[in-house]
């Protein structure tokens, strides 16, 4: 894995080495160890042009449990929007030698440039990229699905995930969707007409418009943020209407099979997309998300800079 | 004046003549001045030189990305003899003030004629008609108003524009978008843009305003043009509205003739125009309209833009593609080599048509007694295009490095040698 700009870009035993070498991680981060010597020396640049402060702070807690030298660049404010300055900004970077470069953007195919343009040399790592993907949580969404219904183990087929909400902004949806379908599970997303994009019928998943039909078959809940500024272009008439039809409300929560799941990749609105009681509710690992993001993060930035298969350094971790 | 007895070329159907220009016309051999100069052109195809009626000259305002010098200089290397400047300069051409200058700009270079187009309105907001007569009472002589690069949105102001170039005989070429259903759009809407997650620009949005236009120039009897049509479902508008007897003309682009949305994929706003890249089945449907004169020319829509505007991330790029050097190798390819034209019938649509739409009278054909405006072309060769060789100031061309057929060896603006080229 050179770099990580989409999902697309991975095979699916790319995909489940990325699952493998995080479980490995996080079973040697339960024990003694919490830090691994295998980035020492190495710098990794979290370049950020959008607000972010769950992802950033994963991103960074993970490259300090491997050692590595980190650097926050906060790059907000109006003197970004230009293009320009993402160009420069990566030549500055190159210039003070970043191995890996975490970027996240407001434009679609942000990361995808930094890498092709050779404006710089490093691993880039897209963490969000405008409305088009957000690999890593696909990843960490993939791994804790892959924890809770397959034992942490293999693929995920036979698993039936619904993504609920704005699918045409997100790119959490984008990549969970490429991600999912790779390691065999069945995906269907529900929203209303407005908000999903013009085109799906080739990306090979079930769209529904009610969630109500859908929600007593599927294994994971995942809700989206939804916008409330999205309101103001029509995409939906009123908060209130949009809770009503998609929310995960606790009603609905009660429909779920069993051993079904809550998933959301926050920030949350509680009580538009997802009432407070799902989100606390036993059935939510939307915590545990979180906690899965180092790990899976630890394993994206191991595999792209160090190149060694995971084997290897479980046996380095307990060397320690 | 120069004179010129040009040997042996091949007319578009492939018969070899010879040619005499004097005094800035095509002449019989016996009103030849003394002195000609000889230009064997065996092998070579006489063309009539192309014109355009879409051209971005950025002069006045943004002269870091071309000038009426430069945009001249890539016309007379793609074999045009005159080209149309389109009003969204800083300031915008809508006034006589403006159009005069760009005007006078063109004469005085010499290099081709430089026919302005006006704003239909002022500063193309859309909201009120600029002074249309003024501008084509002008030593301009405007006759096409545009506001492109902008929608005349306002069904009403269409109207009234339509309506009141007819003292004049003048046209209205319409840049069809609808500005509601396209706000931010970046691509074309469909399974590309909604995986790259970037914002659609539906067919529908251009497909609406040609319709609506059409219904509008019927209703009031007035020539419409349709600017770059991009849509399988335009070309069907207005063949439809043809038959109805409605006089629209339409254009389309090059590049639209030839590249498609998929491009995107790269995230390189190089392949970043408005209107966008679409649809393998639009461009065949457009290569169709072209063949059956639906749509009446190719017009290049060159968009000329400094290097950083391209280099950066494609939300933040500026739309638009350089075309003038392209145009005739990339309209070949497409509807020649596909046997979907002959050359005569592209050539009419490269040159004679877009001269008559724009009533510029000393274009478009080669007859004795024509202003000798005509390029000399070399089919037999293909070309590599490289993009920092492009005459024009900005190099923001989508088929950089593809080898190309059609080689322009020597343009003649007024029986004047304007280009030449150099290798071989």
């Amino acid at each position: 894995m050179k770099h990580l700009l989409s999902i697309a870009d991975l095979s699916r035993d790319e995909a489940i080495e990325v699952l493998d070498t995080a479980a490995e991680l996080a079973r040697l981060s339960e024990g003694t160890v919490k830090k691994f010597p295998t980035l020492r020396g190495r710098t990794v640049v979290n370049l950020f042009f959008e607000d972010s402060t769950r992802t950033r702070i994963s991103f960074e807690a993970a490259a300090k449990r491997l050692s590595a030298d980190v650097i926050n660049f906060a790059a907000k404010g109006s003197s970004v929007s230009k293009g320009e300055s993402l160009k420069d900004t990566a030549l500055t970077l190159q210039a003070m030698g970043a191995d890996a470069v975490v970027i996240r953007h407001g434009a679609s195919g942000a990361a995808h440039q930094l890498a092709k343009q050779e404006w710089m040399k490093g691993v880039v790592i897209n963490a969000g990229d405008g409305t088009h993907e957000h690999p890593t949580q696909a990843l960490l969404d993939a791994f804790t699905i892959r924890r809770h219904l397959k034992e942490n183990q293999g693929d995920l087929s036979g698993v039936k995930v619904g993504i609920i909400g704005d699918i045409l902004h997100s790119r959490v949806a984008r990549s969970n969707i490429l991600l999912l379908k790779k390691l065999g599970a069945e995906v269907v997303l529900i929203a209303p007409p407005t908000l999903i994009p013009v085109g799906v019928a080739k990306w090979g998943v079930d769209v529904s418009y009610s969630l109500d039909d859908q929600i007593k078959s599927l294994d994971v809940v995942m809700a989206l943020r939804v916008q409330k500024e999205r309101m103001n272009d029509l995409y939906f008439p009123t908060e209130r209407e949009y809770a009503r039809g998609y929310g995960l409300t606790s009603e609905r929560m009660k429909q779920m099979k069993t051993k079904s799941i809550v998933m959301h990749p926050g920030p949350m609105n509680r009580g538009l997309e997802i009432s407070a009681e799902s989100a606390d509710s036993q059935r939510s690992v939307i915590v545990e998300q979180v906690a899965n993001g180092v790990s899976v993060r630890m394993a994206v930035l191991y595999l792209t800079l160090g190149g060694a298969t995971f084997k290897e350094l479980a046996s380095s971790g307990e060397s320690l | 004046m120069n004179s010129y007895r040009i040997t042996g070329a091949k007319d578009s159907n492939g018969k070899a003549s010879d040619y005499f220009i004097s005094d800035g016309k095509f002449v019989n051999e016996g009103e030849l001045a003394g002195g000609a100069n000889d230009i064997d052109a065996k092998g070579l195809t006489i063309l009539p030189g192309f014109v355009d009626l879409h051209t971005h000259l950025r002069e006045p305002g943004r002269e870091d990305a071309e000038t009426v010098l430069t945009a001249s200089m890539a016309a007379a290397s793609g074999g045009f003899t005159a080209i149309s400047a389109m009003p969204n300069t800083l300031p915008v051409a809508d006034t006589a003030g403006v159009v005069e200058q760009v005007y006078r700009l063109g004469k005085h270079h010499g290099v081709c004629d430089v026919f302005p187009i006006g704003a239909v309105t002022v500063g193309q907001g859309g909201a009120q008609l600029a002074e249309l007569a003024a501008m084509n009472q002008s030593e301009a002589g405007v006759r096409i108003f545009s506001d492109d690069g902008h929608c005349v949105f306002d069904p009403l102001v269409m109207r009234r524009a339509l309506e009141y170039v007819k003292i004049f005989d003048g046209v209205i070429a319409q840049h069809a978008q609808d500005p509601r259903l396209t706000q931010d759009s970046q691509m074309n809407e469909g399974e590309i843009s909604a995986r790259l997650g970037l914002k659609g620009w539906p067919a529908v949005a251009e497909e609406a305003i040609i319709a609506r236009d059409v219904l509008l120039a019927e209703h009031v009897d007035s020539r419409l043009h349709i600017c770059h049509v991009t849509t399988a479902g335009g070309v069907e508008i207005i063949r439809s509205a043809k038959k109805r007897g409605i006089k629209v003309t339409a254009e389309v682009t090059p590049h639209h003739l030839l590249l498609t949305d998929d491009l995107a994929e790269s995230y390189d706003p190089v392949y970043k125009v408005n209107p966008p890249l679409r649809t393998k089945d639009d461009v065949q449907a457009l290569r169709e309209g072209l063949a059956d004169g639906t749509i009446d020319i190719v017009a290049t829509d060159h968009a000329p833009h400094p290097h950083e505007s391209k280099d950066c991330e494609w939300s933040a790029a500026a739309f638009g593609m350089v075309g003038l050097e392209t145009a005739f190798s990339i309209a070949y390819q497409a509807m020649v080599e596909t046997k979907l034209l002959t050359l005569t019938q592209l050539v009419d649509r490269l040159s004679k048509n877009p001269a008559e739409i724009g009533r510029y009278t000393d274009h478009g054909s080669i007859r004795i007694g024509a202003r000798a405006n005509f390029t000399l072309v070399d089919l037999d060769a293909n070309w590599r295009v490289e993009r920092l060789k492009l005459a024009s100031k900005s190099k923001n061309t989508p088929f950089d490095g593809m080898v190309l057929p059609g080689v322009i060896t020597k343009t003649f603006h007024n029986g004047a040698l304007v280009y030449e080229r150099n290798s071989k």
